[in-house]
């Protein structure tokens, strides 16, 4: 098991070091100049600016020199906020987005696996249909739609009220979180929803379940022991990159409730062609979401002893 | 965080063994728990409040640096203009007033100011002349790579000493006395008092610069004021806090106590919605295309209020020989057929957009009055067989039966591409040119435009300081914003005749000249000045908007009952 573990963790660093090199590559053949304004500044200020970030060294020196500042854990000083490094972005805005990534997983998945489990339950009757119905709207609604639509709920309730009780957008506050985790993990509930519902069915179908049934043990005991627990492996799989998805941040979701997380920062990094900030954002997801995945994979022995007989070999 | 505890006994009690009941409880502790957040509701946080003079405000981006010498970005201005003071600064109605400096006088190439001995930095100390000698040094400092050190270039060496070949100290600022301050500049420079109230001529203190180890007003504990307010938090990307400033030698002028920013977001929309739901006391972002905002407005009844920000669009060809777009009939022909007028009142729609006949805005000051009153442009004609005849000429000099297609670059901002359907049809329509739409993001539009990969190109400009010297100069041979390399000896002239007196008759004719000569060679159409819409809350009181500068100045603003 160890064994199998460091294998994958030392992939996974290929991967990363394989997604900044990519990434350097990409970033520096897209034209433009980082330092390049609607003002054009003057050669000597030009090059003044460019000695100061580096940008005068050729190509090849800037990725060695950046690499290894990488791997001292330096992702450098951004291009766009004077003073600022990309380790303090990082630092500050990322638990912004992983605590309303983290609640809005909770909602997801709780929702996801609640209406999946129903779905299968109530399979072709009307309350299968409704909920599946929702699920195609969550799927297919972009999240700005939802989080234009709520902020306008929120403002009407609040105006009919009379009191603020919940508030339009900002961030600091519990009440603030609750609309924008519900919105940034509506299409991930649906899709939980949807994934939930077909692998219960299929497991529904099984032999076991049926010989579960012939022996004669309750309904929701053959439910919960045997069809639930293995009808939840598929979304555990799911799960895992999700994670790393929603905690770094939902750029909309952000922007329209005036939330101060990472998800920015992806964005508006590559429509500045901030360099630093491009990578430092890219490495830190790449890694994050590759670990996400070992560590989903790592989880699997623990769930399904099957997966774990397969790996040791 | 007390009514978490509210899930505790529906969890505890799960003695039997089924789980469905108990998910059935959490989607119940879930909806109490939203029960107890929404009684929880708190109402502290509003748009103003008299009692306090204290206002809640949002702001759409982030300052980039709030550090006098480096800033360059629109929000570190707006920040870094209410919390430092400078020589002069603009009083209400936009005229000098003094500021640090209690008078000044100036002949020629010699400039002489005489600081206030009550001007105090935050911590006590007085703000004397040794401080802006340090500031301006460092900004010229090659070292400290500040963009806009061309500013400095009208001080005496200040482009020798940027670039490299000359030492700080031969910068021609010195302190007379701790009080009194000379500046001797390049040449005589007609609009030099004007650049007293820009940031990067604002003073820093140098044992406290020093002290901060490259981080000077990186963050709150990093900063030295000396300005009406003091910045007592900022989270970067989410929030700022601005409190009066105690020691600010004109502290009985300013009337707000606190100026609270705990909303940073760039979507309009949302910005909107918490000034209708009393959270912010302006929004002044109304900018653009977002004309449901202004219809929502009107609806509302709230005050609107627009003014222009400064900024001059117009579509710049270039002129680069290998171009189609160097013939000036070509030019011409097009010119013929352009109306900014059909262009701002039926195509953009916008309120308040004033169409543009000139490089030169409307509200700059001329030599008593408006430029552009003292010295009008004559409407354009709209004449079709005219630039039929002009076209036919083109055709002939470039030894071609049809225009071939010319390439009009734009970024992808809405009201851009807006732009060039209109003009792609007009023209089609008019001259039968065919226009090749180019829609870029903002930097690739930058490269492109600096490494001449175009034929027309909607372009702008804002204003860096009050005078029209901040247009003219655009489209000298020398200029680095001059992107189609227009090149005229003649427009070179009058732009080094008026830089080089003071003499305001003198300088003003010169750019006159020099605007007349923009149109006569077509060197740009202009399309717009832009207009900026605000909602104010009603109880908020002597906001002054500029065109330079800080755009929105909070300095003279109060809370009425």
């Amino acid at each position: 098991m160890l064994n199998y573990i460091l294998k994958r963790l030392g992939m996974g660093v290929l991967t990363v070091w394989f997604i900044a090199t990519a990434t350097f590559a990409a970033m520096h053949l897209v034209p433009g100049n980082p330092l390049a304004n609607e003002k054009a500044t003057n050669a000597v200020i030009r090059a003044n600016l460019e000695r100061q970030y580096g940008l005068d060294q050729p190509v090849l020196t800037q990725y060695v020199i950046y690499m290894g500042n990488m791997l001292k854990g330096d992702f450098g000083i951004a291009f766009s906020e004077e003073n600022r490094s990309v380790n303090d972005i990082i630092r500050e805005t990322f638990p912004v987005s992983a605590t309303l990534g983290l609640l809005s997983l909770l909602f997801a998945t709780a929702g996801g696996v609640m209406w999946g489990a129903l779905t299968a339950i109530y399979r072709n009757r009307w309350p299968d249909y409704l909920i599946m119905f929702l699920v195609i709207l969550g799927i297919s609604v972009p999240s700005f739609v939802f989080a234009g639509l709520s902020q306008f709920a929120i403002l009407h309730l609040n105006k009919w009220t009379g009191v603020s009780l919940l508030p339009v957008a900002g961030w600091g506050s519990f009440r603030a979180m609750l609309v924008p985790a519900l919105v940034l993990g509506l299409s991930t509930m649906a899709y939980l929803t949807r994934l939930m519902r077909s692998t219960m069915l299929d497991v529904a179908n099984t032999d076991y379940i049926r010989t579960a049934h012939a022996k004669g043990l309750s309904t929701t005991r053959i439910f919960l022991h045997h069809q639930l627990r293995n009808a939840i492996l598929p979304v555990i799989t799911v799960l895992g990159p999700s994670i790393a998805i929603i905690t770094t941040g939902g750029f909309v979701v952000e922007s329209v409730f005036a939330i101060p997380g990472l998800g920015r920062y992806f964005v508006q990094s590559v429509a500045q062609l901030d360099y630093t900030v491009i990578m430092g954002t890219t490495v830190f997801f790449g890694a994050f979401l590759v670990l996400m995945v070992i560590a989903v994979d790592i989880l699997y022995g623990f769930i399904d002893p099957r997966i774990r007989v397969e790996a040791s070999r | 965080m007390l009514y978490l505890l509210w899930i505790l006994p529906l969890l505890a009690d799960h003695k039997s063994r089924s789980y469905l009941p108990w998910l059935l409880r959490l989607f119940a502790a879930l909806c109490l728990l939203a029960t107890g957040v929404q009684v929880w509701a708190q109402t502290q946080d509003q748009a103003v409040d008299f009692a306090t003079q204290s206002i809640q405000l949002a702001m759409s981006d982030e300052p980039r640096s709030l550090n006098s010498i480096k800033a360059v970005d629109a929000f570190g201005i707006y920040i870094v203009e209410h919390i430092m003071d400078g020589l002069l600064r603009r009083d209400a109605n936009h005229q000098l007033v003094p500021a640090v400096a209690e008078r000044w006088e100036m002949h020629g190439t010699t400039a002489r100011f005489w600081l206030r001995h009550n001007a105090l930095w935050s911590d006590g100390r007085p703000v004397t002349a040794h401080d802006f000698v340090f500031a301006w040094r460092t900004v010229v400092d090659p070292a400290t790579a500040s963009e806009y050190a061309s500013m400095m270039y009208v001080v005496k060496n200040g482009e020798a000493i940027n670039s490299g070949k000359m030492p700080l100290a031969e910068l021609g600022v010195k302190a007379l006395d701790d009080y009194t301050l000379e500046v001797e500049l390049e040449k005589p420079t007609g609009y030099f008092l004007q650049l007293m109230t820009f940031i990067v001529f604002f003073p820093a203190r140098e044992d406290f610069y020093t002290a901060q180890h490259g981080r000077y007003f990186a963050d709150v504990e990093n900063m030295l004021f000396n300005g009406p307010f003091t910045l007592t938090k900022w989270v970067h990307g989410a929030a700022l806090r601005l409190e009066k400033n105690p020691s600010y030698w004109n502290r009985d002028a300013v009337h707000l106590n606190l100026i609270n920013i705990p909303y940073i977001t760039n979507d309009s929309a949302a910005r909107f919605s918490l000034f209708k739901d009393g959270k912010i006391a302006v929004e002044d972002g109304l900018v653009g295309i977002v004309t449901e905002q202004l219809h929502g407005a009107l609806e509302n009844r709230f005050r609107i209020h627009s003014h222009s920000d400064g900024s001059q669009f117009y579509v710049e060809f270039n002129l680069r020989p290998q171009r189609p777009t160097s013939n000036l009939n070509l030019r011409k022909a097009m010119q013929a057929v352009f109306d900014s007028q059909e262009l701002v009142y039926k195509v953009l729609g916008i309120p308040g957009y004033i169409p543009g006949h000139s490089l030169f805005p409307v509200y700059l000051q001329g030599v008593k009055a408006k430029f552009r009153q003292e010295y009008p442009v004559p409407l354009p004609s709209l004449d079709l067989a005219q630039a039929r005849r002009y076209l036919q000429k083109a055709k002939q000099e470039l030894g071609v039966d049809n225009i071939p297609p010319l390439s009009i670059l734009a970024d992808n901002r809405e009201i851009n591409i807006l732009q060039t359907q209109y003009l792609q049809s007009l023209f089609k329509r008019t001259l039968d040119i065919d226009l090749r739409v180019d829609v870029q993001s903002f930097k690739q539009r930058l490269d492109k435009m600096h490494t001449g990969s175009f034929d027309l190109v909607i372009a702008g400009w804002g204003p860096d300081y009050d005078d029209p010297m901040t247009f003219a100069d655009l489209f000298a041979s020398w200029n680095g914003n001059n992107h189609g390399l227009y090149n005229s000896p003649l427009y070179d002239s009058y732009i080094k005749t008026a830089q080089d007196t003071d003499d305001q008759q003198i300088r003003m004719d010169a750019m006159s000249k020099a605007q007349q000569l923009l149109i006569d060679e077509a060197v740009i159409l202009p399309t717009y000045e832009r207009v900026i819409s605000t909602v104010q809350h009603p109880q908020l009181q002597g906001l002054v908007f500029q065109q330079t500068g800080a755009q929105m100045v909070l300095t003279y603003a109060r809370v009425v009952e």
